[in-house]
């Protein structure tokens, strides 16, 4: 263990990490005591995330039909494609680190800044990818109709393709209008108008004799649930409140609630995870190039900042599973 | 992990590109499963869960413990560190898993066969 002896003033004090319990440095050990506590938080979150999913557990959306997008691909259903891709991006972005913590141990700063630097590149574009990724789950694709018991219908054609509120809707001349601060002394917040009215989407449903509606709740074989005409005119008639298009912290158009409250919740510490990653590595390539660790004479550092690095790549292996393919 | 000589050197390089072609080929695999979805594998039931999502499950922990392994260096610490952090991670893991779905179960069930109505 050579390699990795720090020299930073402490030798010898205890408590100060002169002491090597395990063999393992008093950084390194540290690390791992963060590390393990932040792996049980992660395991509370999707821990939590599977208790509502087995609570909704033949209601729960369909991962392949939430997240089906591909940059530049318009309108073309690619289910995982980009989330695979983003996997492949954090697992590569993990090689280059630990091809950077290899370089360390042989004091090769020049490689040590070359693997460092592609590491934040990766770590970058993967929080890009993300950001991508929310706003296609916000914005949404197809909008539905909510119910009473706050579940949401959606929309399928003869052929079982899904129908898009925008290609149902007949215009209808509005009898609400937005309001605004402008016209009340009292005005607190107004609340925002649907792109189309449940009025629209229903007169529009009605015209158009092939539209079927599509319940959240899954069938046997876990498609969801296609209602004959009849039944479609009596929930769209009887349960229908409201129309929702994308997802937030309230509503969301693919099902449950509780999803998009998770998707959020989870991709979105984990989103924090990788920034602040990619932060600490920056600070980290900076130091290797201005010589910090050579003069050390150990890159035990960039071992520790590794370790987290990793540690993030893992929680990603696991929400993949549990979000996407699961 | 010190190695002092060049040959030393080439190994752990090249045990970082075998974990690396690990990794990409499990990824890939889950991938083309997850869209394709063998019909073999979404029938068959086994401890209440279908075989598929199991074998998700199965391959998410083997990558795992691929990286825990070589990337973060587990393997090369001592036997004691290397429990102490595993075994800590694993118990209270299936704990939770445990209570937590076993809790979901119960409530679904509730929901089900209780007299509320829950779809209208």
């Amino acid at each position: 263990m050579e390699a990795t002896v720090v020299r930073t003033g402490t030798e010898g004090k205890t408590w100060g990490g002169g002491n090597e319990p395990l063999k393992s440095s008093y950084g390194k050990m540290m690390m791992w005591f963060f590390i393990l506590s932040d792996a049980l938080t992660f395991s509370g979150f999707l821990a939590a995330y599977g208790f509502s999913r087995f609570k909704f557990i033949d209601s729960w959306p369909i991962a392949d039909e939430v997240f089906n997008h591909f940059p530049f691909l318009h309108g073309v259903d690619a289910p995982m494609y980009y989330v695979a891709l983003m996997t492949f991006i954090l697992i590569f972005s993990s090689v280059t680190m630990v091809l950077a913590v290899d370089a360390g141990h042989h004091m090769k700063k020049g490689k040590v800044t070359i693997y460092m630097f592609l590491t934040i590149i990766g770590g970058a574009i993967f929080v890009g990818s993300q950001a991508w990724e929310w706003k296609n789950f916000i914005s949404g694709e197809y909008g539905a109709v909510t119910t009473k018991g706050g579940n949401v219908l959606q929309f399928i054609d003869g052929e079982g393709e899904r129908v898009a509120l925008s290609e149902i809707a007949v215009p209808i001349a509005g009898t609400r209008v937005e309001h605004e601060s402008n016209n009340g002394i009292w005005f607190d917040a107004g609340q925002d108008l649907p792109t189309y009215s449940l009025d629209e989407v229903k007169a529009g449903f009605i015209q158009n004799e092939d539209l079927l509606i599509r319940t959240q709740m899954l069938t046997e074989d876990g498609e969801k649930t296609i209602l004959s005409r009849e039944e479609s005119l009596m929930k769209l008639n009887h349960d229908a409140i409201g129309t929702v298009e994308g997802a937030n912290l309230v509503q969301n158009e693919y099902g449950a609630p509780l999803f998009a409250d998770f998707f959020f919740f989870i991709t979105g510490f984990h989103g924090f995870h990788v920034l602040s990653g990619v932060i600490i590595n920056i600070i980290i390539f900076f130091n290797v190039i201005i010589g910090t660790y050579e003069r050390r004479g150990s890159y035990e550092m960039v071992e520790k900042v590794g370790l987290y690095w990793h540690f993030v790549d893992l929680v990603w292996v696991f929400v993949f599973t549990f979000f996407y393919l699961v | 992990m010190a190695h002092d000589t060049t040959q030393h050197h080439e190994s752990a390089t090249k045990r970082i590109w075998i974990v690396f072609a690990i990794l990409s080929v499990v990824t890939i695999v889950e991938v083309i499963l997850g869209i394709i979805k063998p019909e073999f594998l979404t029938d068959t039931y086994l401890l209440g869960m279908r075989l598929l999502n199991w074998i998700f499950i199965i391959l998410t922990i083997y990558k795992a413990y691929y990286i825990a392994w070589a990337f973060m260096h587990l393997e090369h610490e001592t036997k004691g560190l290397r429990r102490s952090i595993v075994w800590t991670g694993i118990f209270l893991v299936c704990y939770l898993i445990f209570i937590l779905l076993t809790e979901g179960g119960y409530i679904y069930d509730v929901y089900k066969s209780g007299h509320v109505a829950w779809d209208f």
